[in-house]
């Protein structure tokens, strides 16, 4: 397989990190692969230009950084600001259509999905944003299986928030079936 | 699924590998990027009976690891840059009172508070030199999740078979990373218990007074021996005393238990260093980036190898020199201002072909900027 190397950012609190985070572990654990998972925020614990970046590959990986992503994925303007030049030529671009307006300078694939609005409309819950985003790029990246994200989730995270995540993620498939088949 | 994979960060390894080792407490004070280690230790060491203890700072941490530790109990302590600082006085007594215990530093950018939150590599001198007085100690590091369990545990032998504190120096981007970590079964690795004396109660017994083979024995604390313990120069009773003869004994104990097994401490990795024309020495998250570059440059057909070092102290300088000798000219890899090339260049015979390739921003270093210093020195241009 190609080496995957996706670069989630956002603003701290938004659950980038937590996303990404499910994205590695499921790889290793669920799909026998190898992945690594690194991040990079400053001093605040929210509102800061938070960065994660996560690396999947059949092979070993040693340098954990993303510096050319294959994929992008950014939650807020101020990410997509910073990080839209690291972007490979023809890679991926995944961002949420209301909180980022993207330029059109970018040369690459551009998937803009309306997570927030989505999420506001059916879920009703805010928190779950990073979730509906997790589902979209699993969908579109098909890196590894949703069952796998779901099952991860259920480990992961208290009974009660199961079912809303299970939503959000379902909810993400939702919104790129609808975007590629338009 | 193997429950034994588990894909979680640096810090949590290396807490999986004290349990493993056997550590029955830990005292610590939360700082970043070393806090997951306390959180961690927190939550595990009371369920198997373990104890810990949040502390008011790093100074009274060091100090009541050790007291754990002269009660016989496995004991370790974490922490960053600004709580080393704090703990060099008590690291001091540990090495003259000849107390088993491992403190992990999780290093961040340096000097004070310096970025806590991103990666550096500046504290490998303070390791070896931040206490006063003459001494030894052994310092390890390791680049990757599978690599932290084994030196953690290794640690934890080493200040048992030596009876002195290590240091297992990390850093923040290894601490921080997540990535797959087989966790070893039980008995895969050697555990080294610790010695006790087989003096019985109502016997003299002398805490001080080293084998043969320069271990003591050691008697808990508190058990059927009552002994003195002190940082001051002292006797095999471990009573101070400023006899020219027991000073001279003590601090040539010191330094030559330690120095005199520098073959048996140190623990490195080679990668395609046997054909190798250029090579690269480097160590924790730099090591990465090291290998990265080898393995990618190897492809293409060029002759690049790398020395990885996980003992840092004593330094190996007889492994360092042999690997050089055939060399053309030797990269360090390291973010610092050249802490290990130093060493480097203090062990080869032709220091001048060995040249530095360092990142000190807080990022870590990328195998293109390592590949652009190779053509600069190659006369390539970047």
């Amino acid at each position: 397989m190609e080496k995957s190397r996706l670069l989630f950012s956002g603003s701290g609190g938004q659950g980038v990190i937590t996303a990404a985070i499910l994205m590695a572990e499921a790889a290793v654990r669920y799909e026998s692969l190898n992945a690594v998972q690194a991040q990079s925020y400053g001093a605040e614990a929210r509102g800061g230009a938070t960065r994660s970046d996560v690396i999947i590959w059949d092979q070993p990986i040693y340098f954990p950084r993303v510096t050319q992503a294959n994929v992008l994925i950014c939650l807020t303007q101020t990410a997509f600001n910073k990080y839209q030049e690291m972007i490979r030529p023809g890679g991926l671009l995944v961002t949420d259509s209301r909180l980022v307006k993207n330029s059109r300078k970018v040369d690459a694939r551009k998937i803009e999905l309306p997570f927030y609005d989505a999420v506001m409309d059916t879920i009703k819950k805010p928190v779950v944003l990073n979730i509906c985003m997790l589902g979209a790029v699993v969908a579109v990246t098909k890196l590894v299986r949703i069952a796998s994200i779901k099952s991860l989730i259920a480990e992961r995270f208290a009974q009660e928030f199961h079912e809303t995540n299970f939503q959000a993620v379902d909810l993400g498939v939702e919104l790129v079936r609808q975007f590629q088949s338009k | 699924m193997n429950k034994r994979i588990k894909f979680i960060q640096g810090n949590d390894v290396c807490v999986e590998a004290a349990l493993y080792a056997g550590i029955e407490f830990f005292a610590g004070y939360p700082i970043t990027p070393s806090t997951e280690i306390a959180e961690q230790m927190a939550s595990r060491l009371p369920m198997i009976g373990g104890k810990f203890l949040q502390m008011e700072d790093e100074i009274s941490s060091l100090c009541a690891i050790i007291g754990a530790s002269l009660t016989g109990h496995k004991s370790m302590t974490a922490t960053s840059g600004p709580g080393f600082s704090l703990m060099q006085e008590a690291l001091g007594y540990a090495v003259m009172a000849e107390i088993p215990c491992v403190i992990v530093n999780v290093m961040r950018g340096g000097p004070s508070t310096g970025l806590p939150t991103h990666a550096g590599q500046g504290d490998v001198n303070q390791t070896r030199y931040g206490i006063h007085g003459d001494h030894s100690i052994i310092v390890l590091t390791a680049s990757n999740h599978q690599d932290i369990f084994r030196m953690t545990v290794e640690a934890f032998n080493f200040a048992e078979t030596y009876r002195t504190p290590v240091i297992l120096l990390l850093d923040e981007m290894t601490g921080h990373l997540r990535e797959k970590i087989d966790i070893p079964e039980p008995g895969n690795i050697a555990l080294v218990k610790r010695l006790r004396t087989a003096v019985k109660s109502g016997i003299d017994y002398h805490p001080y007074l080293p084998r043969e083979d320069g271990r003591l024995p050691m008697s808990d604390f508190g058990d059927e021996h009552r002994y003195n313990v002190t940082g001051l120069y002292h006797d095999m009773w471990g009573f101070p005393s400023d006899n020219p003869k027991i000073v001279y004994g003590l601090i040539r104990h010191l330094v030559d238990k330690i120095e005199n097994n520098s073959h048996q401490i140190a623990r490195f990795r080679k990668y395609h260093v046997k054909d190798a024309d250029v090579l690269l020495i480097s160590y924790g998250a730099s090591a990465r980036s090291a290998l990265h570059l080898v393995e990618n440059r190897r492809r293409r057909g060029e002759k690049l190898g790398l020395l990885e070092l996980q003992t840092l102290w004593p330094f190996p300088v007889d492994i360092v020199r042999e690997v050089c000798k055939e060399i053309k000219f030797t990269v360090v890899v390291e973010m610092n201002m050249g802490q290990v090339l130093q060493q480097v260049r203090l062990a080869v015979d032709a220091p001048e072909k060995i040249f530095l390739a360092n990142r000190i921003d807080g990022e870590l270093i990328t195998p293109t900027d390592i590949r652009n210093i190779l053509r600069v020195i190659q006369g390539k241009g970047v």
